[in-house]
């Protein structure tokens, strides 16, 4: 037990392990500090100074900086809302203001924006108090995924912690100094020619309006109402236990239904749930690997759901894309089943059929242009939506989400196992593939085992299965910081594995880069990975449909057109193809 | 912001050798990128992209992050010296005196920015602090070629001089 030290937050005293910083002391004791630039571990740098508050450690009061001040003293006490506490933090937030662009009216983050709602707080009455030079930058809008707008940009360096901390890759920094500090890349390179993943982790973070996703509701709303068109959405699992935060549900909660029914009365054709091609990725991947291991193919064989990390390993392991598993990813399958399977069984030219992914990643934008995701010689996937930017679409068609009711998804293509939904998170698709595999292996096609080892927000976990006398060495990696980690220790021969499963954002697609922002003061107190993975690991278990296999819409899928897993068909419809690239 | 150079890079072997020396003999030591772009400037001249991608490469840490570092202290340059290197004095007395505006001509004519230099190599701009003329305020010098009481009209003429 660390020594426990007695202090005073504006008068309330609390009890801490001596060395807890000022703001944990203060939020155990009920009190909210507002931060920007703080994110614990990876950017301790107590540089933007909205967080200073007094303290009196027996010396007289002083202004510190409570993200990163240590606690060491009993009967210290903390000011953090006296005058002289809120007259800094607005002359902060009035210098900030001074080079920031102010046009919240047409600014995607109006409403949740952490620099607005802070002004809102803190009073201020003038927003050109320090009017003066106000650098002017072009908006970077060359990455497929997103754009960076510099002119609203209060230079925390959030983005820039989660690239090269969380992410390994570092393709952002802040560049010159001083009035002109920027962020951006090397050389002034755009963010679409340097190695960016598109995992947008950074967008996640950004406490205001300088990154996010390019924005595609007004292309989705405009091809529902053409009447030529068939436009039918699927949603990826993760999507499920996050849309909710949007509309003040509790972090965690799973509104799957009334999702289903929003996108039913935002004029969709169909409500399909990508959870049912998650069942179908497991028949393929399970062959693949079943294949691989038996026929000495390439091991240990990578899972290719997750488009960022896709990307990262042709960067920056490009010697590995043999080991990435040739399956598309569960939305570009299921829109490769759409415009073919569906298509015909429907009547339908796929040329008048337009699929909208709605996604927790801003990869899947990149993913959905890439070359070999066209089964019918059209895109599979024609829109990509993140989990916001279906928020965005249910306000603006002012539906009351939460006065809509419990509705199903659509089938053929909308019932899912337990073991698809928990494709969300890190460790499912893993998960889901030792359930099937152990059920083709052992002979007991429906016994249900759990992989709890998989579970959890640890960034690398290993396990040695053993399934009917055959040793499977798997692991688990999320985050590509940790997904480097563990593949360098491959590549060099130090660690020998059958099968890996990478998600590129830390904690899986819960956390991926498309979900709702929370803002520092959520983000900082509260694991937004377990707790919306809480929420598919139950829907997972209430269900009695918990394996990839009996999926019987999956098994109609191969008895009536594609034959068998693995099929010549099915490779055609249901694969893809990687390329090497350069770090940039 | 900084534009990118258009002068050609012209490393050799032997200064690519010499660098790679250098990172070598930093190899245990993860604090090594501030010493390392030190003698990279003094083996090249300069730190063009050519040369930070070699450092990117050897030492496995991402360009940002060494551009981040180059373009945040004033010790290191992104562009070479040319044939030419015009220095404009912008100390106090040639500054009152109207050096800002020669300095800004200067920038207009060579459509460079200071500590920049021109696509054909053969001019390079930088701002100095007194070089002790200040009777001659305001003051530039062209290599070891002094100009003073300078006035606005007569840059072109000046520049004109150098072939």
């Amino acid at each position: 037990m660390a020594d426990m030290i007695n202090v005073k937050i504006n008068g309330i005293a609390v009890s801490v392990p001596k060395g807890t910083t000022v703001l944990e002391a203060a939020h155990q004791a009920g009190v909210d500090i507002p931060t920007f630039c703080y994110m614990k571990e990876i950017n301790e740098i107590g540089a933007c100074r909205i967080c200073m508050v007094e303290i009196n450690e027996g010396r007289g009061f002083r202004m510190v900086a409570s993200c990163v001040y240590p606690l060491n003293f009993d009967n210290s006490e903390v000011r953090t809302n006296s005058p002289k506490v809120l007259d800094s933090r607005k002359k902060t937030l009035e210098l900030i203001l001074s080079t920031h662009d102010k046009k919240c009216l047409s600014c995607v983050r109006s409403g949740n924006c952490e620099l607005q709602s802070l002004c809102n707080e803190m009073g201020i009455e003038d927003e050109n108090a320090y009017a003066g030079e106000k650098p002017e930058y072009e908006i970077d809008n060359s990455a497929v995924h997103m754009y960076r707008d510099n002119n609203k940009c209060i230079l925390c360096r959030r983005c820039t912690a989660v690239c090269s901390k969380w992410q390994g890759i570092g393709v952002i920094g802040a560049n010159e100094r001083g009035f002109k500090t920027n962020i951006g890349s090397a050389f002034e390179m755009g963010l679409g020619s340097t190695s960016c993943v598109s995992c947008g982790q950074c967008i996640a973070v950004c406490p205001v309006g300088a990154l996010s996703e390019k924005d595609f509701t007004n292309q989705v709303f405009a091809a529902i109402a053409d009447e030529t068109k068939t436009v039918i959405v699927q949603t990826a699992p993760a999507v499920r236990a996050a849309l909710g935060e949007e509309f003040g549900y509790e972090i965690g909660t799973n509104v799957e239904g009334k999702m289903a029914a929003a996108l039913r009365r935002l004029g969709f054709d169909k409500v399909f749930d990508t959870d049912w091609a998650a069942d179908l990725t497991i028949m393929e991947e399970a062959t693949e690997f079943v294949d691989r291991f038996t026929n000495g193919g390439v091991l240990p064989l990578i899972t290719s759901c997750s488009p960022g990390w896709v990307k990262y390993c042709e960067h920056y392991f490009p010697n590995m894309t043999e080991n990435l598993s040739s399956c598309k990813s569960p939305h570009q399958m299921q829109g490769a089943v759409i415009k073919t399977y569906l298509a015909e069984k429907m009547g339908l030219d796929p040329k008048n059929i337009v699929v909208v992914s709605i996604m927790p990643c801003t990869a899947k934008k990149f993913e959905c242009q890439r070359d070999n995701e066209a089964a019918a010689g059209v895109p599979d996937v024609d829109y990509v939506l993140t989990t916001r930017e279906l928020a965005r679409m249910i306000k603006r068609a002012g539906l009351k989400f939460t006065a809509l009711p419990d509705e199903d998804f659509d089938n053929p293509l909308g019932l899912s196992s337990g073991a698809g939904d928990i494709f969300g998170v890190t460790g499912g698709v893993m998960e889901a593939a030792l359930r099937t595999a152990y059920c083709w292996l052992s002979g007991k096609n429906e016994e249900v085992v759990e992989f709890h080892e998989g579970r959890g927000t640890d960034g690398i976990k290993r396990s040695t299965v053993n399934i009917n006398g055959t040793e499977i060495k798997v692991a688990v990696a999320s985050g590509l910081a940790n997904a480097k980690e563990l593949l360098t220790r491959v590549q060099n021969g130090e660690e020998k594995v059958d099968f890996i499963e990478i998600m590129g954002c830390p904690g899986g697609c819960v956390n991926g880069g498309g979900q709702p922002q929370q803002p520092a003061s959520v983000r900082l107190f509260t694991d937004l990975r377990s707790e919306r993975a809480k929420a598919l690991y139950s829907e997972d278990a209430a269900k009695t449909l918990r394996l990839s296999h009996l999926n019987k819409d999956v098994q109609a899928l191969y008895d009536e057109y594609l034959e068998k897993p693995g099929s010549h068909k099915a490779h055609e419809l249901l694969h893809t193809t990687y390329v090497k690239r350069t770090i940039n | 912001m900084a534009t990118k150079t258009t002068v050609p890079f012209n490393g050799t072997a032997e200064q690519e050798a010499k660098l790679l020396a250098v990172i070598e003999s930093y190899k245990n030591d993860p604090g090594a990128l501030m010493p390392v772009l030190q003698k990279a400037q003094e083996i090249y001249g300069y730190l063009p992209i050519e040369v930070q991608k070699i450092i990117s490469d050897t030492m496995g840490i991402p360009m940002e992050k060494i551009y981040g570092v180059v373009t945040f202290y004033a010790q290191f340059s992104l562009y070479p010296k040319g044939k030419y290197n015009i220095s404009v004095c912008l100390g106090t007395a040639c500054y009152v005196k109207g050096s800002g505006d020669v300095y800004d001509k200067l920038q207009d004519v060579l459509k460079i920015g200071g500590g920049e230099c021109t696509a054909d190599g053969k001019f390079s701009l930088e701002a100095c602090r007194c070089i002790g003329a200040c009777g001659l305020a305001p003051v530039m010098t062209v290599n070891e070629d002094v100009y003073g009481r300078l006035t606005v009209d007569q840059v072109e003429e000046i520049l004109a001089k150098y072939e």
